[in-house]
């Protein structure tokens, strides 16, 4: 029996301070399911993760997005959190003041709730960054790693993820590929998970420690490719992006 | 008094005893003068419930006073109680203190000149009441002493001088709350503070203010540290006040002086705060470090700071940060350093605007509501790291002003 889809974009067009970046975007994820999106910079990948998730100054021109069935284009922000969307930031800002810890606990709920921040923190080797201020002084893998710390807290159905890989390094990828495998309980068979997962990679290297059923290239605001992601990465790196412009299958 | 900080002082206060220069003059012809009375002793769980509430706003424990070494309350300009619980520490009225030390003259404005302005001269010609605290050398308070200062009389001028003196090795932690009656009284409060901070002594410092939108408020601070001294002063004021303007100068005399002032203040639609701290670095290896926090929901903030170096090896940093919240109030960043020589190290950090709307995003992203994305940064601004405070009085100063945090939303 074919499941529910948890998030359906239809025909979605997207303004970000007066320009055009998203074109006739479409595009559902089932429950259990991971899928990424590959492209060149500039492309609007996070552009499409950011209007998912509801920032303001993503403007929808066109189209609508439901999730879990609900029609959400103008639900605010915090609300599509609340409703089980989550987003790890590329470049998250920093909140003076505000400790790593304060966050963790105001994101802790559902099958979290028992967890305290110093386990999540400890599983994610981010003890003595509990009571730093957020984001203040992290190396590019530490804010890939407090944001992971984040969204285990907040267990999220929906896990948008972007860039996880970038600025890591090699000793600490694994670490993250596992995080990413724990949040989308990668442990269980597809037909037993509930929370999925929409992944940026500019690169691909996180296929190599977090499974996804599809893959997608975005070139120019829109979706040029959809396939194996194994398939279109290899191809990726044999002809660039490029290649995928030019595509005729497109 | 070394020239320098006098003329600081004159300069900044700005209003020699007679004269009047700055906007914020408060004329003092306008309100009752008293020349201060006998101290007397009243038990302070006795005190009216009403003035409790008040006195305990500004974080003095009056029923059971078990967790303090001490405690001394003055009501408008007499001294109503004084009290200690732990041997090498003594707390009491200056005019006892001066009656029982012949030395203790020597010490009568020392830090600061009685001529500064027109507030220090009004407080040095009516002979002023105050609290006379000391810990003995190598004494350590076990617990906080605590002091209040409390403004009952309407159109009244509290005149008060006070002197702390820490004695060699010794360490003494004060909490002081300054509060009136409530209300819209029109009130004056002058308060002369002298510290001396001996040879490896440590003192903190934490002073609440709770005044009222009628209060004109002139402390006038001055400390000085010698070898191996450490201060630590703490102030909050997140109450309306009509006028507060404070320059509080410390002197690090000795080699390996440390300060630092940490001063978070809210001002509300009225109200006009001036505020700053001075630090002179005068002695090798000597510290200084100014943080303060500043919010306006509509009020007006000058927050100041200077560091002077004056001795090859001394360190200073200032940090200066304003929150304006609502359409408006207004905040001045005046963050000075002076160098006189080669080999000090001395830098400043100051910036004032709204709360950048990403940041606010960010929080809603992990499904906090915009206000309470709003209120956990305005919380986070204020949160100060203290370093040295004993745990129980810095869990004291947060709960203050969290407290105080829901006026601000």
């Amino acid at each position: 029996m074919e499941k529910k889809n948890l998030l359906e974009i239809k025909d979605l067009s997207v303004r970000v301070d007066g320009r055009h970046i998203l074109h006739d975007i479409n595009l559902c994820i089932q429950p259990g399911e991971t899928q990424v999106i590959f492209g060149p910079n500039g492309g609007g990948k996070t552009t499409l993760l950011m209007t998912i998730m509801g920032f303001p100054r993503y403007q929808m021109t066109k189209g609508k997005i439901l999730f879990k069935g609900k029609d959400i284009t103008s639900l605010p922000l915090d609300k599509r959190a609340n409703l089980g969307i989550g987003l790890s930031f590329q470049r998250p800002p920093v909140v003076r003041g505000v400790k790593t810890r304060d966050i963790v606990a105001a994101c802790l709920k559902g099958p979290e709730e028992s967890k305290t921040a110093e386990q999540l923190a400890a599983k994610v080797n981010l003890t003595e960054f509990l009571d730093r201020d957020i984001n203040y002084g992290f190396s590019g893998g530490e804010i890939k790693r407090s944001e992971l710390l984040q969204l285990l807290a907040q267990a999220p159905e929906l896990a948008l993820l972007d860039e996880p890989e970038s600025g890591v390094d090699l000793e600490n990828i694994a670490l993250i590929g596992q995080l990413i495998n724990d949040l989308l309980e990668k442990i269980h068979p597809i037909h037993m998970r509930t929370h999925s997962g929409l992944i940026i990679s500019h690169t691909g290297h996180i296929l190599d420690y977090v499974n996804a059923r599809t893959g997608y290239v975005m070139c120019n605001g829109r979706i040029i490719c959809e396939g194996d992601p194994h398939d279109i990465l290899t191809t990726i790196k044999e002809k660039g992006y490029r290649e995928c412009v030019s595509c005729p299958m497109k | 008094m070394s020239d320098e900080v006098n003329a600081l002082q004159k300069e900044t206060a700005g209003t020699a005893t007679g004269k009047q220069s700055t906007p914020d003059d408060l004329d003092l012809s306008l309100y009752e003068s008293q020349i201060a009375e006998k101290p007397s002793y009243i038990d302070p769980s006795t005190l009216a419930d009403k003035d409790k509430r008040q006195m305990m706003s500004a974080g003095i424990i009056l029923d059971d006073t078990s967790q303090r070494s001490g405690t001394f309350i003055q009501m408008d300009n007499t001294p109503i109680h004084s009290s200690v619980k732990q041997d090498g520490i003594e707390v009491m009225a200056i005019s006892q203190a001066l009656e029982k030390y012949d030395w203790l003259k020597d010490y009568f404005w020392q830090a600061i000149a009685a001529d500064t302005d027109k507030y220090t001269a009004h407080v040095d010609s009516h002979s002023s009441e105050g609290y006379f605290i000391r810990a003995l050398p190598g004494s350590k308070t076990l617990y906080p002493v605590q002091a209040c200062l409390y403004l009952a009389k309407s159109r009244l001028v509290q005149d008060v001088h006070n002197i702390v003196i820490a004695e060699e090795g010794s360490e003494l932690h004060i909490i002081t709350g300054c509060t009136t009656a409530g209300g819209r009284e029109p009130g004056i409060h002058l308060g002369v503070s002298e510290f001396y901070i001996k040879k490896g002594a440590k003192v903190t410092f934490s002073m609440i203010h709770s005044w009222t939108p009628e209060t004109g408020v002139r402390p006038r601070t001055a400390t000085i540290i010698e070898e191996d001294g450490l201060f630590l002063s703490n102030y909050i004021i997140m109450k309306p006040v009509h006028s507060l303007q404070a320059y509080p100068a410390a002197r690090c005399n000795g080699e390996n002086a440390t300060v630092r002032f940490n001063s978070i203040m809210v001002a509300p639609p009225g109200s006009r705060m001036d505020l700053g701290s001075r630090v002179f670095l005068n002695a090798s290896g000597s510290k200084a470090e100014i943080v303060s926090r500043a919010i306006t929901t509509g009020g007006d903030i000058i927050a100041r700071g200077y560091i002077e170096g004056n001795c090859p090896d001394s360190k200073g940093h200032l940090e200066c940060r304003g929150l304006i919240m609502g359409d408006s109030g207004t905040i001045q960043a005046i963050p000075e350093l002076k160098g006189t020589l080669a080999g000090v190290d001395l830098s400043h950090e100051a910036a004032v605007g709204k709360i950048a709307e990403e940041e606010i995003e960010y929080l809603m992203a992990r499904g906090l509501s915009r206000d309470e994305a709003t209120a956990t940064i305005v919380r986070g601004f204020l949160n100060v790291d203290i370093e040295g405070l004993p745990p129980m009085l810095h869990a004291e100063m947060k709960k203050a002003i969290e407290s105080s945090e829901q006026d601000l939303f």
